[in-house]
C-alpha cells in the first residue's frame, strides 16, 4: 500500500496486466520509449519488451484499426489516443466498428480492447486537448464508458477494463493525473464496471458526479456539511451504460438531485440521468433536478477556461438552490 | 536561382500490366505461366464460372424480393477467384462488400452469406476455424483492420497473410494509406488488393486521383506494388501467389491492382450504369470477359466443353438452390437477443431491456 497519483496508479494497472497476461499490448504515440506523454506507460516497455509496448505512426484510425485486427487474432489491446479530442480520426474504428462486432455477430466475436485517452479541463491545453467528450463515446451501443475520479479507482478499473471482453474507453482527466493522492494496494484488484459509488453519504440532496467534478463535488459537500447541509456524492464511474440502480436508490433517499459535470449541458451524460430519474423516480423528488454543466460552446481558449468551466462556486449554488426550494 | 520545373517532378513509377492470358485465350507471357495440373486449370475456370452463375442467381433472387443487398460481381472474377485462389486456408480475410464469393471460397457456408444479404445475424455468425470477419461497408476500414490481423499473426510467430479488397474509389479514403502505411511500418504479413473496375459507382476512376496508377500509391507507404490484368485469371492468380510467398517469407506487405470492370451495377439498390458509362465502353470490356478467355484456353487443351459447363452449372444451381432453403427456414430475429449480444457481460441497465422486450416477444 502507497500513498499514489492517478497516472501512477494507472501505470501500475497496466504493469500488472501486462504481467499477467501475454495477450495484453499496450500501443500509441509515444507510448514506448518515452513512457508517454504523461509518463502513463513510464517503464512498461523496458520491462515488458518492445512486442508488448510499441509505438505507432501518427494515425489514430489506424491505431484504433490496428487495435480491432489485433483484437480478431486473440489479443487484448490497449491503444492510447493521445488526447480525447483527437478521437474523431478512429470514431468509425470505434463506433463504426469495435463496439458493433458483438452484436453483429450474434456474440460470437470478442472485442478486449481498453481505449486509454486523457481528457479534461483546468490545465491550459492548446485546442482539442481538453474537450469532453464521452456523451459522444456514452452513445454508441456496445462501448463501456468509464471515467476514474480518484487514483484507487483508476487502477481497480482499468484493470477490469483490460480484463473485460467488452470494448471500453477508458477517459482519464488530466487534471487529476497529479493533483491528488490516494492509498492504492500493491498487486492487482479490481473494482466493477457497472456499478456507481456512492462517496459520501449524506440525507439533504443528491450531488449525482463523475471525473474531475466529482472532486469538487465532494469538497463542496464537506463545506457544506460544516453549514448543516448533508449531502450525499454519487460517483457515476462508468458512465455507460448507467448504474440505474444506484442512482434511483440516492434520489429516493434524498429526494433532491444535483447533477454535475464538466461537460456543456448538451454533451456529457447528465441528461440521460435527468432522464432516467424523471421516469423511475419523479414521485421521489421534491424539488426540480437541478444541472450545473458547461456552457453550449465548444471548449474554451485556455486563458478563458476559469469564466467557463464549472466549479465548485457554482455546485455550491446549485446544491443550496435545491435544498432550499 | 534555378527554376524548379514541377512538371518534371511528378514521380511515376514505371507499371506494366501484368498479363498471361489475352482475348483469345493464348499465352502471351510464358514467363508468368502458372505450374498448374490440368485439373487445376480448370478448377480456376470452374471457380469462376461457379461465381458467375451465383451472381446471375443472386440477381434473380433479389429480383424476387427472396435476397436482399446485392453487389455484382460479373466481370470480376478472374480479379477476386484469381486472387483467393492463391491464398492459404489459414489465411486471414477480411473483404468489402463486394468479395462475397471470395468469403464462401474460403469457407463460409453459401447459406451464411445469403442470410448476410437479407440482413440476418445468423449470416455473421462464423463456423470456428475460418479465418474471416463478416464484410466491410465502411469503405478503408478493412484496410487498417487487416493492418492489425496481419501483426497479430506476425506476432503469433504464424505463417499465414491477412489479406483485403478494396475498389479503385477506396483508394482515396485515409484509411486506405493508414492500412497501407501501419502494415509496411510494422513489416506485418499484409496483402493489399485494388479492385480497379474504372467506377465508384457513377463516378469514373479519373475524378479520385491524379496518380496515373492507383498501385503507385504503395509508394507512399515504402511497400511494393504489382499491377495486373484483372480479367486475366492466370495473371491474377500467379501474381498473387508471388506475392503471397514474399510475404509469408517476412518480407511485408504488398499492394497489387487488379485492372477490371464491372458488368452490371454497381449494387441491386437502384444504381443504372447506363446513366454514366458509354455502350461502346460496356462492348468493349465485355469482349475482355474472363470466363471467355479462360473457356478458349481451356478448351484448346481439350479440357473443357459445352457439356461439361452445362452440367456444372446445373450443380451450382441445385448448390444455391439447398442454401436458398436452408436461408429461408432461419428463425424471426429476436430485439431481446440483439440486446444480450451487444455486450459480453450485460450491464444492468441493458439487462432490463432485455426482460422488456422478452415480454413483448412473448418469452
Amino acid at each position: 500500500m502507497a500513498k499514489l497519483t492517478m497516472v501512477k496508479a494507472i501505470t501500475d494497472a497496466m504493469d500488472e496486466e501486462l504481467a499477467r497476461d501475454d495477450k495484453v499490448l499496450v500501443f500509441g504515440e509515444d507510448v514506448g520509449k518515452n513512457g508517454g506523454v504523461f509518463r502513463a506507460t513510464d517503464g512498461l516497455q523496458e520491462k515488458h519488451g518492445e512486442d508488448r509496448v510499441f509505438d505507432t505512426p501518427l494515425a489514430e484510425s489506424g491505431i484504433i484499426g490496428l487495435a480491432n485486427g489485433l483484437a480478431f487474432t486473440g489479443w487484448r489491446p490497449v491503444p492510447e489516443i493521445q488526447f480525447m479530442g483527437f478521437i474523431f480520426e478512429a470514431f468509425d474504428q470505434i463506433a463504426g466498428q469495435m463496439s458493433r462486432e458483438s452484436f453483429r455477430t450474434a456474440g460470437k466475436l470478442k472485442m478486449p480492447v481498453t481505449i486509454r485517452t486523457p481528457f479534461g479541463g483546468g490545465v491550459h491545453t492548446p485546442e482539442l486537448h481538453s474537450d469532453n467528450l464521452e456523451g459522444l463515446a456514452a452513445q454508441t451501443p456496445g462501448l463501456k464508458v468509464v471515467i476514474p475520479s480518484g487514483p484507487y479507482d483508476a487502477k481497480g478499473l482499468l484493470i477490469s477494463a483490460i480484463r473485460s471482453d467488452d470494448p471500453v474507453m477508458f477517459l482519464e482527466h488530466m487534471k487529476l493525473y497529479r493533483s491528488m493522492r490516494e492509498e492504492v494496494p500493491d498487486g492487482a484488484y479490481t473494482v466493477p464496471l457497472d456499478k456507481a459509488e456512492v462517496k459520501r453519504e449524506g440525507t439533504d440532496v443528491s450531488i449525482i458526479s463523475y471525473g474531475y467534478m466529482l472532486q469538487e463535488s465532494l469538497k463542496v459537500a464537506n463545506k457544506l456539511a460544516a453549514e448543516g447541509i448533508n449531502a450525499e456524492v454519487l460517483d457515476l464511474r462508468t458512465v455507460a451504460p448507467l448504474d440505474e440502480e444506484a442512482i434511483l436508490a440516492t434520489v429516493k433517499k434524498t429526494g433532491k438531485v444535483v447533477l454535475v459535470q464538466e461537460a456543456q449541458r448538451s454533451g456529457g451524460v447528465m441528461n440521460q440521468v435527468a432522464s432516467l430519474i424523471s421516469q423511475d423516480a419523479i414521485l421521489s423528488l421534491d424539488a426540480p433536478i437541478k444541472f450545473v454543466g458547461a456552457p453550449d460552446t465548444p471548449y474554451p481558449f485556455s486563458d478563458a477556461e476559469d469564466q467557463w468551466l464549472p466549479n465548485a462556486e457554482d455546485i455550491e449554488k446549485a446544491v443550496k438552490d435545491t435544498v432550499n426550494f | 536561382m534555378t527554376q524548379l520545373d514541377f512538371e518534371s517532378l511528378k514521380h511515376t513509377p514505371e507499371y506494366e500490366t501484368l498479363q498471361v492470358l489475352n482475348n483469345d485465350g493464348e499465352v502471351v507471357n510464358p514467363d508468368l505461366m502458372p505450374d498448374l495440373s490440368d485439373d487445376q486449370y480448370v478448377d480456376l475456370y470452374k471457380q469462376m464460372l461457379w461465381s458467375r452463375v451465383l451472381g446471375d442467381r443472386s440477381t434473380k433472387l433479389n429480383r424476387q424480393g427472396r435476397l436482399g443487398f446485392f453487389a455484382p460481381t460479373a466481370g470480376e472474377e478472374a480479379s477476386q477467384m484469381g486472387t483467393s485462389a492463391a491464398m492459404d486456408k489459414g489465411d486471414f480475410l477480411l473483404t468489402a462488400y463486394r468479395d462475397i464469393p471470395q468469403l464462401i471460397k474460403h469457407g463460409l457456408p453459401m447459406e451464411k452469406a445469403f442470410m448476410w444479404s437479407i440482413g440476418h445475424v445468423n449470416g455473421n455468425v462464423y463456423p470456428d476455424g475460418l479465418n474471416a470477419v463478416p464484410p466491410q461497408i465502411i469503405i478503408g476500414a478493412q484496410y487498417v483492420q487487416t493492418a492489425g490481423v496481419a501483426l497479430g499473426l506476425k506476432k503469433s510467430g504464424s505463417k499465414n497473410v491477412a489479406w483485403t479488397y478494396t475498389g479503385d474509389g477506396g483508394t482515396s479514403q485515409g484509411d486506405f494509406y493508414e492500412g497501407i502505411n501501419f502494415a509496411g511500418s510494422f513489416k506485418a504479413p499484409a496483402l493489399f488488393v485494388v479492385q480497379n473496375n474504372g467506377y465508384a459507382i457513377s463516378v469514373p476512376r479519373h475524378v479520385q486521383s491524379a496518380a496515373p496508377v492507383l498501385a503507385q500509391k504503395a509508394v507512399a507507404a515504402g511497400i511494393p506494388s504489382v499491377l495486373v490484368d484483372g480479367m486475366d485469371i492466370l495473371a491474377v492468380y500467379e501474381v498473387t501467389k508471388q506475392a503471397r510467398e514474399w510475404i509469408a517469407a517476412g518480407n511485408g506487405p504488398v499492394l497489387i491492382e487488379t485492372i477490371c470492370y464491372r458488368f452490371g451495377a454497381h449494387t441491386l439498390s437502384g444504381d443504372d450504369p447506363k446513366r454514366y458509362r458509354e455502350k461502346s465502353e460496356e462492348e468493349e470490356w465485355f469482349a475482355k470477359d474472363p470466363l471467355i478467355r479462360m473457356k478458349k484456353f481451356l478448351e484448346n487443351k481439350g479440357l473443357w466443353d459445352d457439356e461439361k459447363e452445362a452440367a456444372y452449372k446445373d450443380e451450382v444451381e441445385a448448390e444455391i438452390e439447398k442454401a436458398m432453403a436452408v436461408v429461408e427456414s432461419q428463425p424471426v430475429q429476436k430485439v431481446s437477443e440483439f440486446l444480450e449480444a451487444t455486450f459480453d457481460e450485460t450491464p444492468a441497465a441493458i439487462e432490463r431491456q432485455v426482460k422488456e422486450y422478452q415480454a413483448k416477444e412473448g418469452n
